[in-house]
């Protein structure tokens, strides 16, 4: 690939998302009176402060998790501003204010027109003439009742939704990670879908974008109420830069009787450069609780960015004949760690799981699928599918599969599937003696590898996703 | 056939390789025209499919010395793509498998990029069902080929088959099969050969590389080559194989080296 296009990645994002520091910062450091500030400036009512203390009281309790197969010098969490302002991003005026490399490198990840607009910071109604995509969104959901909007903003106009679900799935004493993020969190997405409504498109945080920046401790809460379904989209195949080292966010999900949530990630947070110097440490607790009969909870993961990437989208199958479903692609490379997978809670009777866990290390890189299968003793004729294939590139990166099997009912039927494979020369050399170039070979050969998952995606999404394996990985093969 | 005025398509001279710094060629020379099909012949470990895998380009081998010219260029100036683009085919002795990618897919993509590169006609995925479907009768491949892994699960004759399908669509300048005829029964042996037979005419060449004499029962050579130790050490014509098969090869060292020896005509 073209050294421009490589420097382009690996640049700090020269418009929209860096702003000048604002004056309206915490000082540094996490102590309660930072807690009650935040609660204060986001005029948040006494029971979600009470929230936040109470996760604040945990996390001074616990100590940072040490079993993961990932390699990072210690956070310092003193050293981090926990809230500043919302701040607008800087709009521009027209697409041709924007830096022509980002725009080509747009156009090589095959990003659409309006999206290119909203992620280099030019304002969407310019392009659109006055209509805002999103508005328009809002408008359409809010017609069948779907509530979509910044968790800040949910607090305000739904608290008694939010004080009904959030920290249900993931409590506030969890992990370490989710309790700093319960103590602070600064805001998210929330979503709600009412009984008996199909959500008549993806919701995509891409919507959410030009708004303002949601911060390294981003709080997501998604509702399908009876017989609701919803598919979610989160994050951008663009590369996305941030100041902030550490991003520790919490996502929850709660299916209730006979509803669906699909939610889907694509993820290309900055990655550090080839020598590993600097990236995103991005540390991330994600649940869903299926807990209301043939409830369906379906993740699909495709992880391509951040220095340190340690998260587990997981399961709890309480409803019975619920489903849970985990897809992911890893990719990592250069001085990337992955540590990543799921967790499958079989409580109920009936209840399915299925595991597709694909990982891509070139470089010197790291990834390590971690998963459980837990079958309670409740769980009668509990069924679970793993596959974990991992594919390596090049001889010094490494790939390792944990898993872990626990079968509490004897009914229970758990199977699971590992394999490594290699793209190695004589695979490149088939192609290359067909008249297939380098790009193309890599494209396919990944993409077949990863076929499994990317059926699950949106269609853009999987086409998207495609091109930003490729993308991610030219120059290392071959 | 042989026809003294035909186009050289190939000229080997002095050739000198390593792989992994041990040196398997020492001074190979070969000439192909056009309209010829040539065996090589050896004992294993005589440096024939080296030969085979250096003229695809394979990046293992080190090219120390000698020249190749293909076509009227020097091949050494080409990158492995832009030799299969050019008209070098190579049918694998092993096949490489694929998993995930659809053979279709596979084989349109081979062929649009071949055909764009000689400015040719690119074909939609509907005209090009219709294109394979028709060359796959050539194999008596069942059309269900299409829909799987390149090479995955294939057995040893499909997977040759598949290959010979290849060399179909690309309609290769200088095709050079690979002990293709290895691990193949004697109904595939027929059909692969039957295939390779058809593709064959005055404007290409062909390189069998083989350890046996019974695939020359069904292509017949227009020469037959002996390799030992990186070189050719006697040339003749397709009665060679059969006393080959009769006598061994050890009937060659045998004779006297110093008459035969790079000898070509």
């Amino acid at each position: 690939m073209s050294a421009v296009l490589q420097n382009l990645v690996n640049q700090p994002y020269k418009h929209g998302f860096v702003t000048e520091i604002e004056s309206d910062i915490a000082p540094k450091g996490l102590n309660e009176e930072i807690i009650r500030l935040i609660s204060s400036k986001k005029n948040e009512p006494e029971w979600l402060l009470a929230f936040r203390l109470q996760a604040y009281e945990k996390w001074l309790s616990m100590s940072e998790p040490q079993w993961q197969n990932v390699n990072y010098p210690k956070i310092d969490y003193q050293s981090i501003s926990y809230y500043s302002a919302p701040k607008p991003k800087k709009k521009l005026a027209s697409m041709d204010e924007v830096d022509p490399e980002l725009l080509r490198t747009f156009e090589k990840l095959g990003v659409p027109m309006h999206e290119r607009a909203a992620l280099a910071g030019v304002a969407v109604d310019v392009i659109f003439d006055s209509v805002s995509v999103a508005t328009t969104y809002k408008e359409k959901l809010a017609e069948v009742g779907i509530i979509f909007c910044s968790i800040s903003e949910a607090v305000q106009t739904h608290p008694e939704l939010i004080k009904k679900y959030l920290g249900t799935v993931v409590p506030v004493g969890d992990n370490f990670y989710a309790a700093l993020n319960s103590a602070v969190f600064t805001d998210g997405s929330f979503c709600f879908i009412p009984k008996g409504v199909k959500c008549p498109m993806d919701l995509s945080t891409y919507f959410r974008i030009n708004t303002e920046e949601s911060g390294q401790f981003e709080r997501t809460l998604i509702i399908a109420e009876e017989g609701a379904s919803v598919s979610y989209l989160e994050g951008c195949t663009a590369p996305k830069f941030d100041t902030n080292q550490l991003h520790a966010a919490v996502v929850e999900l709660i299916a209730l009787d006979n509803a669906e949530i699909k939610y889907s990630t694509v993820q290309n947070w900055y990655a550090g450069d080839e020598k590993g110097v600097g990236g995103i440490y991005n540390f991330v607790t994600k649940r869903g609780l299926a807990k209301g009969v043939n409830s369906r909870i379906s993740w699909t993961q495709v992880e391509t960015g951040a220095a340190i990437t340690w998260k587990y989208p997981s399961c709890i199958l309480r409803g019975e004949n619920s489903v849970g479903e985990f897809y992911s692609v890893a990719v990592t490379n250069n001085y990337q760690q992955a540590d990543t997978g799921t967790k499958m809670i079989h409580i109920g009777r009936n209840t399915r799981s299925t595991i597709i866990s694909k990982s891509i290390s070139a470089g010197y890189s790291n990834s390590s699928y971690r998963g459980l299968v837990r079958i309670a003793p409740t769980a009668e004729n509990a069924r679970n599918y793993s596959q974990c294939d991992s594919m390596l590139i090049g001889d010094q990166c490494g790939a390792n599969t944990f898993p872990y099997i626990q079968v509490n009912n004897n009914s229970a039927k758990v199977e699971h599937e590992a394999s490594t494979s290699k793209i190695g020369e004589d695979q490149l050399f088939y192609f290359f003696q067909r008249g297939i170039g380098a790009e193309e070979a890599v494209s396919m050969i990944i993409n077949g590898f990863c076929k499994e998952v990317f059926q699950q995606l949106p269609m853009e999404f999987a086409v998207e996703a495609t091109k930003l394996l490729s993308f991610k990985l030219e120059g290392s093969v071959g | 056939m042989i026809n003294q005025d035909s186009k050289t398509i190939l000229e080997v001279r002095g050739l000198h390789a390593n792989v992994n710094g041990i040196e398997i060629l020492k001074g190979l020379d070969l000439t192909v025209k056009s309209g010829e099909i040539h065996a090589i012949m050896g004992l294993n470990g005589s440096g024939k499919s080296t030969f085979a895998k250096i003229l695809a380009g394979h990046p293992a081998y080190e090219v120390t010395a000698g020249t190749i010219i293909f076509n009227d260029q020097n091949l050494f100036d080409l990158e492995p793509e832009e030799r299969a683009r050019a008209g070098v085919f190579l049918a694998f002795q092993y096949p490489i498998e694929i998993p995930g990618v659809a053979n279709n897919q596979f084989l349109r993509l081979a062929y649009n990029t071949v055909q764009s590169q000689r400015g040719k006609e690119e074909l939609d995925p509907l005209e090009f069902d219709d294109f394979v479907r028709e060359k796959m009768k050539l194999l008596e491949m069942n059309p269900d080929f299409l829909d799987r892994s390149v090479n995955e699960g294939f057995s040893g004759g499909e997977k040759k088959r598949n290959e010979i399908l290849q060399m179909a669509l690309l309609e290769p300048k200088l095709a050079i099969l690979d002990e293709t005829d290895s691990g193949l029964d004697i109904d595939a042996l027929r059909i692969v050969a039957n295939g390779v037979n058809q593709l064959t005419n005055k404007d290409n060449a062909t390189i069998l590389v083989t350890h046996y004499q019974r695939l020359l029962d069904y292509i017949v050579p227009d020469y037959v080559h002996v390799m030992e130790a990186g070189r050719i050490i006697k040339t003749s014509g397709k009665e060679l194989a059969k006393e080959l098969e009769a006598h061994g090869y050890d009937w060659i060292n045998a004779d006297d080296h110093s008459k035969t020896a790079g000898v070509r005509l």
